[in-house]
Parts: C-alpha cells; sequence; structure tokens
C-alpha cells in the first residue's frame, strides 16, 4: 500500500516535472518506479479522479471518453448498433484467408490463429526491440515476398481491424521480461511524461493531468485504457486508422514533429502505454468522434 | 466485396417488430461546396423510404438531404417471426434499392 | 408566427403532406407517383410548418452536445395515434428534415440528422387532423483534438 502511494506522488509528479526527465537532472527518473508500480498508481490515480461512468456507475476505461460521458457513450452507442468499421473487418478477414504469391498466408506466420492481439506487443529478445502486431504483419509480407503494407492507414488497418476483431475479450498482458525490455519501456514512459513540441506538452498533461476537462467542443480522454481499441475508425477521418497514426496526430497537436510510425520511439511508447492497460480487455477495433 | 447496400435487421418481442436499418447513401444536400472545383455537390439524397412486413404496410418516410450520410433507421411495427421484410429507398435522382430479411 | 409563414404553410405545406398521406396508406398510388409526391415545398420551405401545441405525450430523444452536427442521433416516441410525424432542426436553413407515416409511426422511431449549428431537434405528432409537438435543444460545437 505504502509502495502504490509512493508511486502514485511519482506519477503525478513525473507529468509535473516532465521537463526534468526529457533533459535528465530532475528529481523523478523514469527508472525511479517499477512498471508494476507505475501500474498500480496509473491505475488508482484516473480510478480517483473519474469515478462515475456520468449515470452513477463505474467507468469502464477501455472505451476512451465514451467511460465517463453518458450523454457522448448514447451517441457512441447509437453508433455501434451497425459499427462504421464492419464492412472493413471483412475486408481484413478476407485479406487473412488470402493466400500470398508463393501459396503461403498470414495463417502459417501467426499460427493459424488471427486472435493475436493478445501477443502484442512484445519483447523481442533475439533483436532487442519492441515487436507490435503491425510490425509481425508486415514481417509476416515481407518473409513471403509481398511488398509491405502502409503503417497509418489502408489494408494494414483492415488486417488488424480483423485480428482485434477476433481478439476481442483477451486481456492485455504486456510483458517486460529483462532489463533490456525495461529500457525500452523506461524510454517509452519518458517520451510519454516529456514535453515536446512549440505548446510545450506531454502525452500526460492533457490525458493524465488534464484528462476530463474540456479543449473546446472535446473532452480529453483518460490515459487509461488506450492501448486497448486499436484500430480506431474515427469519424474525423471518415476511416480506420492504427494508434501510431494517432500518435502522430497529437504530436502534431502539440505542434510537434511527429516520430515515424513503427520506429523505435512509437513502439517504445505503445509497449508503455499499452503495459499500461495490463488487465483490462481488448475491444478493437472501435470507433470514436 | 460488393458493399450491401442497405443493411437491415427484424427482431419479433410481443407482437412487435423491432427494425434497425443502414442504407449507404452520401445524402448531399445541394448546398455543399466541392473545394476542389468551387461548384456545388449536386443534390443527392434519399427522398423516400418505405417498408413492409408479411406484405403489410409499415413505415412510410419522406426525406431531406438533412438526414445524416448514410442513413440510419430503426422502428418498432406489428408483425411476427418467419414474416419477410422489405425495405426500400428511392432518391432524388430516380435511384432505388431494397433489401429482404426474416423477421426473428 | 408570422401571417407570411402561415400563408406558406397553408398554401403549400400541410395541405399537399395531408392529401399525400392518405393516399399512400389507401394504397391508391402507383411507386412513381408517390415519388413524384415528395412534399417538395414543405421541404424547401426556410421556416417551420405548422407545430401545433406542446405536447407531454411526445418525447424527443436526442444529446445535449452534439458528438458530431453531421450525424445527430433522434427518437421520437409519443403515445397519440399518429396520422404523421415530422422531425425538425429549428436552425437548419430548411429545417424540416423527415416526416413518417404509417404503422412504423405510431411508437417510437429512430433516426440520425445533420445539425448546422445549435437549435431545438422538434417533433410535430399530426393527430386527429391536429398538431403537437416536443422539443428537445441540441449544442453543436466546434471540435478542439476530436472533431
Amino acid at each position: 500500500m505504502k509502495m502504490t502511494k509512493y508511486a502514485l506522488a511519482a506519477v503525478v509528479a513525473f507529468s509535473a516535472s516532465s521537463v526534468a526527465i526529457a533533459d535528465g537532472h530532475g528529481n523523478k527518473k523514469a527508472t525511479d518506479t517499477s512498471p508494476a508500480e507505475d501500474l498500480a498508481a496509473y491505475r488508482a490515480y484516473f480510478e480517483k479522479r473519474h469515478p462515475d461512468d456520468g449515470a452513477g456507475g463505474k467507468p469502464d476505461f477501455s472505451n476512451g471518453v465514451y467511460s465517463i460521458l453518458a450523454d457522448a457513450r448514447s451517441q457512441w452507442e447509437n453508433t455501434e448498433e451497425f459499427p462504421p468499421y464492419e464492412d472493413m473487418v471483412a475486408k481484413g478477414e478476407e485479406m487473412w484467408n488470402t493466400p500470398f504469391k508463393n501459396g503461403k498466408s498470414y495463417a502459417d506466420c501467426f499460427g493459424g490463429d488471427p486472435a493475436q492481439r493478445k501477443n502484442y506487443p512484445m519483447w523481442d529478445d533475439k533483436r532487442k526491440m519492441v515487436v507490435t502486431m503491425e510490425l509481425a504483419v508486415n514481417e509476416c509480407r515481407e518473409a513471403n515476398g509481398e511488398k509491405p503494407l502502409k503503417y497509418k492507414k489502408g489494408d494494414m488497418t483492415r488486417l488488424t481491424a480483423y485480428m482485434a476483431y477476433e481478439s476481442r475479450g483477451q486481456k492485455v498482458n504486456v510483458q517486460i521480461p529483462n532489463d533490456d525490455a525495461l529500457a525500452a519501456y523506461n524510454n517509452g514512459k519518458e517520451l510519454y511524461f516529456g514535453r515536446r513540441g512549440q505548446l510545450n506538452f506531454s502525452c500526460a498533461s492533457c490525458h493524465v493531468q488534464s484528462s476530463g476537462t474540456r479543449v473546446r467542443g472535446d473532452t480529453l480522454s483518460m490515459g487509461l485504457g488506450h492501448g486497448t481499441g486499436w484500430p480506431v475508425y474515427r469519424q474525423k477521418w471518415g476511416d480506420l486508422g492504427t494508434l501510431h497514426r494517432r500518435l502522430g496526430g497529437c504530436m502534431k497537436q502539440m505542434r510537434a514533429k511527429p516520430f515515424k510510425a513503427q520506429g523505435e520511439e512509437l513502439r517504445n511508447m505503445e509497449y508503455f502505454l499499452t503495459h499500461m492497460s495490463n488487465g483490462m480487455e481488448f475491444n478493437g477495433p472501435s470507433s470514436r468522434k | 466485396m460488393a458493399k450491401k447496400s442497405i443493411k437491415v435487421r427484424a427482431k419479433e418481442k410481443g407482437g412487435v417488430v423491432t427494425v434497425k436499418a443502414l442504407m449507404n447513401h452520401p445524402m448531399e444536400t445541394g448546398l455543399r461546396k466541392n473545394k476542389k472545383t468551387g461548384k456545388m455537390f449536386p443534390a443527392h439524397f434519399i427522398n423516400e423510404v418505405t417498408a413492409t412486413i408479411g406484405g403489410a404496410n409499415a413505415i412510410h418516410a419522406y426525406w431531406s438531404g438533412g438526414i445524416s450520410k448514410n442513413p440510419y433507421l430503426a422502428f418498432d411495427a406489428p408483425g411476427k417471426k418467419g414474416d419477410e421484410l422489405t425495405l426500400s429507398w428511392t432518391d432524388n435522382q430516380g435511384n432505388s434499392e431494397s433489401a429482404t430479411t426474416k423477421v426473428k | 408566427m408570422n401571417t407570411d409563414m402561415k400563408r406558406r404553410v397553408f398554401l403549400k405545406g400541410s395541405l399537399a403532406a395531408g392529401t399525400v398521406g392518405v393516399a399512400v396508406s389507401a394504397g391508391l398510388l402507383a411507386p412513381q407517383a408517390v415519388m413524384a409526391a415528395w412534399p417538395k415545398a414543405e421541404f424547401e420551405a426556410k421556416k417551420m410548418g405548422d407545430l401545433g401545441a406542446a405536447s407531454g405525450d411526445i418525447n424527443v430523444k436526442a444529446p445535449d452536445i452534439a458528438e458530431n452536427g453531421a450525424v445527430v442521433p433522434v427518437t421520437v416516441s409519443h403515445s397519440m395515434n399518429a396520422d404523421s410525424v415530422a422531425i425538425y432542426a429549428s436552425a437548419n436553413g430548411t429545417p424540416l428534415v423527415a416526416q413518417f407515416m404509417g404503422p412504423g409511426a405510431q411508437s417510437e422511431v429512430s433516426t440520425r440528422i445533420k445539425m448546422g449549428k445549435t437549435g431545438d431537434v422538434i417533433a410535430v405528432v399530426k393527430s386527429g387532423g391536429k398538431m403537437h409537438h416536443a422539443k428537445k435543444s441540441v449544442k453543436v460545437t466546434i471540435g478542439g483534438c476530436g472533431g
């Protein structure tokens, strides 16, 4: 219990003093708390900050901002009656079932099972890097003589929407098996809490410190559960996009140069962020405003 | 894969059939400007929808371009399990589509 | 309500809709004729038709704040014997959005409408030749991050 308290303080202090983290001269460093402490603190922070789902119940944080706004939630539930990504999941299934030119298929790379969400992101200790599901898809394609797919939108999101759909209900369980993996996790954590861009924002400025408050007509979503629902159909895009597409959009909004999709930075950030949803259920593909 | 232009579901409970449908249609009002050409997108919207359950009129609607793109319609009407539900639309350019499903 | 609006409604709107409604439910018109019967004047009117009196027997369900003004879910339910149910978006250039007739318009009907700006969603139920209405105010905002 004492540990949790300390860790919570650390997370909050973390976001407050994240400039210090970025330059390495602060009191709090990414390495100060363990992933387990971070997870407990992060969850406790959001559960305390948002005790209500807007209708007297407990929020289901895997549904983004709809978990706390009853009015928006009922509109979203109406949208989900005929999910806008339905045909895209069907397209992804078709891709999964269509053999490559060499006669093999995705099933050969993924042990015959499209329900792969629970396995990613994962630490690949041979290559000392985080492997995301999108990266694994392209590695599968390239190993079979196919061209890689684009990482932000298009066919990649169709296939991963199908894989996510088949994986619905699986528990997020990101493992950090050793010190090398921990270094990648800590790098992701630093990037999440570190300020950048002309507005000097961090991810946490909006989604930890200010979650639930308004930015003009929108309410900022909670960082807890940000790892569960990918890919997402956004009305703004009129299409599906990957987590890395969305993270890039956030970075543009803080007037920072977006990191490259599936580059080391965003893979490490995904590793951290998804770990923070450990124990929650994968529920992608999802739909958002 | 051909997109189904009408998705429709119908469920019966206590003699009342709840119908939910989603239609693929751009629903252009005729008041929206094409940013590339500077011209208005011509009006193109579903202006009439009808549905029958077991051959009997279930609903009849007139719409404007003020209905959202890819229109959604849900309503309750009398009927029973196994009845055939047919939902049809006609747009202002004379196109029409129709879909049929069994009431569950 | 000014006289100009009343005249418009009387001359073009209600009269035309009434006639068509009857003809269709009696099964007198072929589909082509029905299409031609789309009540153009009412749908192109810049003002709302006769709303009648406010009624507690009608319920309009719509969001307080629209997630997206282009997609505002609306559900109208009522306990009247309805000839027709009309949905208006008060602030739209042409406020009439939809008219529903037949058994499906008797209890509850849902759709999604476009709202150009903040205004009322008004449901008008025509029953026994008289209009009755209920409304719900919906805020349409401009997005920050999400929109």
